[in-house]
Formats: C-alpha cells, structure tokens, sequence
C-alpha cells in the first residue's frame, strides 16, 4: 500500500466529479437561492428569511402550501393503507410453497410498474371518461352502474383516485421487495412449524412477518420518497393547474407552478428553490427517523 | 379425514390462483383495452371497446396520423440516445468508483461512500432550480448532452451502492494472482473485475433505464424543444394537443408501450432475478 496510489483518485474521479456538479451542487445551491430574492431583471440579492416568511405568512402562497403538503400525505397515506398491503399479500401468496406458475404471475403483476407514469395516467383517464364509458359500461354490467361517477373531474374524489391509479401501477414494487425478503426465511424455521401443526396463516403472522419487519420499514421510507418527489401522474392528467380547483395539487406539481409560473402568476426561482427545500426538509425528517428509530429498532429482528 | 384434508387443500389452492388471476387481470386489463382499440376504426372504439379488432373494424388511421403529424422516430431515436449514452457511462464511472470504494484502503474511503449514497435517498430533482441555472451557463439548455449528465448524476448512487457490495464478494487470490505477476491495477479492474460483474452489471442497467427513459420532469425543464423532446414528453405534448381525437391518442399510447414491453419480456427473468437476489436490501 505504500505504491503511487494515484489509480485510486483516476477510478474515482469521474462519477464524484459528475456526481458532484450535477447532484450535491444544485442541492445545496437550492437551498441557498431560498435565502435570496431576485429583480424583475434577474440580479439575486440576499434576503434573509423573506421567501419563508411568505410561504408561511403570506395567504396567497401559505393557502396552496399547506394545500399541497396535506394533499400529498393523503396521497401518501392511500399508498400506506392500500398499496403496500396489497403487495404484501401477493407476496406472501407468491411464496407459499408449491405454487405452480409463480413466475408468471410475479413478471405479469409487475408490468405496470415498467410503464411511464405519464402513459399510465392517460390510460385510467381514457377508461375513467364519461365520453368512452368503459368504467362506466363495466359497472353497469355488475349491477353497479349507478355508483359511476366522473372521479377524475370531482373535486372531493380526483385525489383519491389519482392516488388509486399510483397504487395500481406501483404495487408491483412492494411485492417484489416482500418477496426477497420471505424467500430468505429459512426454511427450517417453517417446517418445525409445519410439523407441530401450524397452518399457512399462522406461520406467516408469527414466524414470517416479524423477520421481514425491516423490509416492509424499507418499502415505507422509499413509498415516502417517491410519493413527496411526484409530479408526472398529476401533470399529465390534470395539466399545471392540479384541479379541480388545486384538489389534486401535492408538492412536485407545487415547485413547478412556483418555478415556471402560471396564467397571470410569474414564475419565482427563488420561492421555487424555497418550496423545493421545504421539500428537502420533508424527505429529510422522513429518512433521518427511517434511519434513527425503525432501522435501529427493527435490526435486532433482522437475520 | 384426511379426504377432506385434501379436499380442503384443493380448495385453497384453487383460491389462491383465483386471486392471483384476478389480480393479474386487473394489472393487465388496461393497457391491453389500449392496445386492442388502437387498433379499430373510431367508431368501433366507441361501439364495443371491449371487443378484439375484426375485419370491419379494423383500421390503422391511429398510427397513420400519429405518424404524420408528429415527429415519433424523432423522439424515440432522443429517448433511446439519452438512455443508452447515460447508461454506458454512469455504470462505466460507477463500476470504476464501486471498485475503488470496495478495494483500496484509503482515507476517507467510508465517509466518501456515505457522500455518493446521499443520492439514494434524496431526489435530484430537489434541486431542479440550480440544474436549469447550470445547464444554461453551460450552454446546453435544450440538448440531449443536459439530459444525459443529469441522468447520470441520477443513477450513479445506487450503481455504485449495488456495485460495491458485490464487488466485495470477489474472491482476493484472483486479484492478488494478478498483482504478483505484476499487471496493472487498471487491467486487473477492465480485464478480471468488470466481466466478473457481469450479472450485477445486467442489474443494476436494468434498475436505472426504467427511471431515465420513463421521466417527464427533466425533458419538460431542461429539453422541451421539439428537437429533443423524449418519447414520454412527446406523448404528453401530443396527446395535450389531439385530445379530442381518440384514435390518435390511443396509438400515440400503444406506440410508446409495445418497446418497453417487448424488452420487459425479455430482460425480465433479469429483472426479477436481480430484485430477488436481494441486491437491493
């Protein structure tokens, strides 16, 4: 080790490099154009805490704000409550022994998953549309017609359907993760049970579940993640202006109105850094507690 | 007893592919309604959508008007130059910087690892408003070279995380063979280490292309020009533009879904093989 170590900094170099220009770089400036206000002829001068205070001050930005954040944890929170369940139980059934035609089901399952947001969201509008009828065809077929509605286009229903079509396309992701992990349970664990007479059901509940407990955390912080940092699914369904009337607005779609303005609001680099910051922040306090409580909690279980 | 033992275990058994059928059929149903319509003439579209296309109502006006009237092989040539160009060189750079992490003692080695794994967990598009300042100063607003350096910002993280747990798992007499014969620490790496990686490198390509060509955010910010638009930002602004008209729209769709799902049938034992492996934890 006492050799020219000079290949190590060649090997290293390009992706910290990269990585550094492209990725810490703009984060950190991010957060530092929170902290300037721009003219009407683009020179930056230092402002303090002024974005803030408007964001959370000023009606007009702290309505849409707190509009924004409370929309995305109901987003957050039907992904909680149906994806992640739903994956969970499609992997357990995946893993149970003796299953003839596992891996087809699995690949076809998680097909969605591989498709743009972007597609996916036309897809559910087209078969969602009042003008095509599909849905609406479908239920009357199964006696429920009179429950269709336009859910896309009402205010107290878009964002729970929206969320709904998320959950659809991504399910395949908890799935497959809760899979891994179950098929790591050695299986010795499972067959004294089996043996003194346990059935599938309690097998899973008591012996399976507490062991893949650090997954289904994992799966949570990164079902955080990717719900704070969306946009493309309200973007292209429902365009910048996240309607009806802002009901379907969550954070992403948020920085971007801020950003590159719309109808007769002018776009803001500066707010548009301090609402992606106050997103930061978000993510932060989320994956520093995944870090901090669950991960340290849960590790004792893990094999 | 144990007649009805078995009776019950046919049952269940039965169940659980009647949920699973079921729930396949609902994650496939619709694209494959897209797909089927695309196909028919527009009033057949409305007349039976669930039906397959037949002789009278087959048509191809769809793909003929999406093909007039928008630049589709453009956008797919642009999708497909971002995403291989990013690809070979984030998992290039990143096997480079992976095997440095894995292999040498030097300092500073933990905490630069730590440094490259921020990425994981925090998105680049966090700092949107600073990339679009760059990407101007540099130049390259409205250029493919602007996608492409993001993307790899994008994807290094987790190739250099996945990389560099498995390249720790390489056995050290091959290396140390190597060394005492006297080769170079850059031929142990591009000729024993990089095709050893093979599997990983099958990986975790897999895991940063869906991300890159599925993006709508950056094509929008950095690239919305009509010479770079990617695919999925030209089926956004074409379908914002024919909305009302639904053969257009439905083979606008089907055009951008049959590549990725012809190359998901391809490459998903990979996939899935690599999701399972536990390459991810």
């Amino acid at each position: 080790m006492t050799r020219n170590q000079s290949h190590i900094w060649i090997f290293l170099a390009p992706a910290v490099l990269i990585y550094s220009i492209f990725m810490i770089y703009p984060l950190l400036d991010s957060i530092r154009l929170s902290f300037y206000d721009q003219s009407e002829t683009g020179d930056l001068s230092f402002a303090g805490l002024v974005n803030y205070v408007a964001l959370f001050g000023d009606p007009n930005w702290s309505e849409p704000f707190w509009n924004a954040l409370i929309n995305n944890f109901k987003f957050f929170a039907m992904h909680m409550l149906v994806q992640n369940p739903i994956g969970l139980l499609l992997a357990a059934i995946l893993s149970l022994p003796k299953l003839s035609g596992r891996g087809s089901y699995r690949t076809l399952i998680f097909m969605p998953t591989m498709l743009s947001v972007v597609i996916i969201g036309f897809i559910w509008q087209l078969i969602l549309s009042p003008l095509w009828g599909v849905a609406e065809g479908l239920m009357w077929n199964v006696g429920l017609g009179d429950y269709y509605n336009a859910w896309l286009g009402e205010e107290g229903s878009a964002l729970i359907t929206l969320s709904l079509i998320s959950v659809w396309q991504f399910v395949g992701i908890p799935m497959m993760l809760i899979y891994a992990a179950l098929l790591n349970v050695p299986e010795d664990l499972t067959e004294a049970a089996l043996i003194d007479g346990a059935g599938h059901w309690s097998i899973f509940w008591r012996i399976k579940f507490p062991l893949i407990l650090p997954t289904i955390a994992m799966v949570s912080i990164l079902t955080f993640v990717a719900n704070f940092n969306a946009f493309d699914l309200i973007y292209a369904v429902k365009g910048t202006l996240a309607g009806p009337n802002f009901s379907t607005d969550i954070m992403g779609s948020f920085f971007y109105r801020t950003f590159f303005g719309f109808q007769l609001q002018l776009g803001s680099p500066t707010m548009g850094a301090t609402v992606a910051t106050m997103m930061f922040l978000v993510i932060l306090i989320g994956v520093m507690g995944y870090l901090l409580l669950i991960q340290r909690r849960l590790t004792r279980y893990s094999l | 007893m144990s007649h009805t033992h078995r009776a019950r275990r046919h049952l269940s058994a039965g169940m659980i592919h009647a949920i699973l059928l079921s729930y396949t059929l609902l994650a496939l149903w619709p694209i494959f309604l897209v797909i089927i319509n695309s196909f028919k003439s527009r009033k057949a579209i409305f007349r039976d959508p669930l039906a397959l296309p037949n002789e009278t109502s087959f048509s191809l006006i769809g793909f003929e008007k999406v093909l007039i009237n928008s630049d589709f092989l453009l956008y797919f040539s642009n999708s497909l130059i971002v995403t291989v160009t990013a690809l070979i060189i984030s998992i290039l750079i990143g096997a480079m910087a992976a095997w440095a992490l894995s292999e040498y003692d030097f300092k500073g080695n933990t905490l630069l690892g730590l440094y490259l794994a921020i990425g994981i967990m925090i998105p680049i598009r966090l700092g949107s408003v600073s990339i679009l300042n760059l990407v101007v100063s540099l130049d390259l607003a409205n250029t493919l070279t602007a996608l492409i350096l993001v993307y790899i910002a994008q994807a290094l993280p987790l190739i250099i995380f996945i990389l560099s747990e498995f390249m720790r798992q390489i056995p050290t007499d091959l290396k140390e063979a190597a060394r005492c014969d006297g080769v170079s620490e850059y031929k142990i790496f591009f000729q024993i280490i990089l095709p050893l990686s093979r599997p990983a490198l099958g990986t975790v390509a897999v895991f940063s292309m869906v991300p890159i060509w599925n993006d709508l955010w950056f094509p929008l910010i950095l690239a919305p020009g009509e010479e770079t638009r990617t695919i999925t930002l030209g089926v956004q602004q074409f379908i914002g533009q024919y909305v009302t008209d639904w053969n257009s729209v439905l083979a606008s769709l089907t055009l951008a879904i049959l590549p990725i799902l012809l190359l998901y049938l391809i490459f998903s034992r990979q996939l899935i093989r690599g999701i399972t492996a536990g390459a991810v934890k």
